[in-house]
């Protein structure tokens, strides 16, 4: 529950500002690019729908949690080891890996796909925010655009892609804080390493992911 | 008593521990001394269990350590209380949390009884005040004391200090020698302590293990190094001029002594 506080609840402003603002840009950008006048307005609304349910909130709020979580965990591992208070843990016979480890996969596994639900919600919001306070769409057409050819598929695909992204963005950290060797400078250092692994990892785990799961949709 | 035999320990191509041999005897202060890199701290965390050795086998209390599965290990590291150099308290929680957490996770205490052991032990090491103090604000001495009301806090039969004195004035240094002392006695725990520290070694090294490059190089109790022969524990011990003149007077003294006592008998007879 703890975990969960720090992950979830720690990570919850920079989600939101994030997921609004995509979700605003990405409607001003379709807007943008869309100059025929045969494509109705509606379609921006599914375009932003659709993007934000399966890249932005899932991919994009990731990366970004990587950075934000995954240098915590690295960090604060990595302190604990350097400062032997794993090792404490382990002379009083305590299972280290599972004690300190396991609690944050979980509480990543729980609360980031929800992050990512909230991210889609606001991501829409936002766009449907800016669409119509920028004259580009009225509310109505962005709320019937959002109904139009609407796959539930979307949101499963992007939950699974969530919860992997969850796996990697504390496991790798968590890996490379556990393991650090030395004192600050090599805490810093590997809580880099491990963000710049972590982000790679969620990027190669999306394009499988998307290969997997979409090619037989398209 | 915590016996070991023959333990060695490599890193790669660095030999670290080369067959040491050694017994830590039950209800005394058994130091193990040595310049930096000579392998104590590697020898310490041997015989805890947090390096594997090479070679060599551990016994405590008559059971091989070294044959142990891994939840024989962990029965028998619930009988361990180890004092870390940097203290190694946990950040994130207050000095009374720090030395509950072993109850915590082992003792079938009712939540009374905890907070009864822990005011308990808190009040043997002399720190009454700080129970909701966080390790960040309370000093180095203090930082050490609470280490030590967690280490003995279910009672342990082994006590293990790494560098106990590390980074203390003097002062407080005798305070903490005193304080793992008194706590070795009054418990009968076998106490194995990594030093530097020549105070500690002269107060409290009642079976002391010097280390020299990996190596058991010599071994006896405070009353015999003074005397001792060995020129690179002399040279380790008797570092600087003022100890080199300390050991002299000692010296005098004792022969002093041995002169009076030959002088005394004569005179009876």
């Amino acid at each position: 529950m703890h975990q969960c506080n720090d992950i979830g609840i720690g990570s919850l402003g920079i989600v939101c500002i994030i997921s609004v603002f995509i979700g605003a840009v990405s409607a001003v950008q379709t807007a943008y690019q869309m100059i025929s006048p045969v494509i109705p307005k509606e379609t921006i609304a599914q375009i932003v729908r659709d993007t934000v349910i399966l890249e932005f909130a899932p991919t994009l709020v990731c990366i970004v949690l990587a950075g934000v979580i995954g240098s915590k965990i690295a960090s604060e591992l990595g302190n604990m080891r350097v400062s032997e208070q794993i090792d404490a843990l382990e002379i009083m016979g305590i299972n280290t890996k599972s004690y300190l480890v396991m609690p944050k996969i979980a509480a990543s596994l729980v609360t980031i796909p929800m992050l990512v639900i909230l991210s889609m919600v606001l991501g829409i919001w936002g766009g449907r925010l800016a669409g119509t306070a920028s004259g580009i769409l009225s509310t109505a057409q962005f709320d019937k655009g959002l109904l139009n050819s609407f796959s539930p598929y979307n949101v499963y695909f992007a939950l699974i892609k969530s919860y992997t992204f969850a796996f990697i963005i504390s496991s790798i950290p968590a890996y490379y804080g556990y393991y650090v060797k030395g004192g600050a400078l090599e805490i810093g250092r590997s809580s880099t390493k491990s963000v710049v692994v972590s982000c790679i990892m969620l990027l190669c785990a999306d394009y499988v992911l998307s290969q997997l799961l979409l090619s037989p949709a398209m | 008593m915590i016996e070991f035999k023959n333990i060695s320990k490599h890193f790669g191509d660095k030999t670290v521990l080369n067959d040491v041999s050694h017994r830590m005897e039950t209800g005394k202060c058994n130091l193990i001394i040595g310049t930096s890199g000579s392998g104590k701290t590697v020898l310490q965390k041997c015989l805890v269990g947090l390096f594997e050795p090479d070679n060599g086998e551990i016994i405590y209390d008559g059971i091989s350590f070294t044959d142990m599965t891994e939840e024989e290990r962990k029965l028998l590291r619930q009988q361990i209380g180890m004092l870390f150099q940097g203290s190694a308290l946990f950040d994130s929680m207050t000095v009374e949390e720090n030395v509950i957490f072993p109850l915590n996770m082992f003792s079938k205490m009712t939540p009374l009884e905890k907070k009864k052991r822990v005011d308990e032990v808190l009040a043997r090491v002399q720190l009454v005040d700080a129970h909701k103090k966080f390790p960040a604000e309370i000093s180095g001495g203090m930082k050490k004391r609470v280490g030590i009301a967690r280490a003995i806090v279910l009672n342990p039969k082994y006590l293990f200090c790494d560098e106990p004195n590390s980074g203390l004035d003097p002062q407080t240094s005798m305070v903490i020698d005193k304080l793992i002392y008194d706590i070795t006695k009054e418990f009968k725990m076998t106490t194995v302590i990594n030093t530097h520290d020549m105070n500690s070694v002269m107060e409290i090294g009642e079976n002391i293990l010097y280390m020299y490059l990996g190596q058991h190089e010599w071994s006896g109790n405070n009353k015999e190094i003074i005397f001792s022969k060995n020129e690179r524990l002399n040279e380790f011990i008797f570092a600087s001029e003022f100890l080199k003149d300390a050991k002299d007077m000692r010296m005098l003294e004792a022969k002093g002594k041995i002169d009076n006592d030959r002088n005394m008998d004569e005179l009876l007879k």
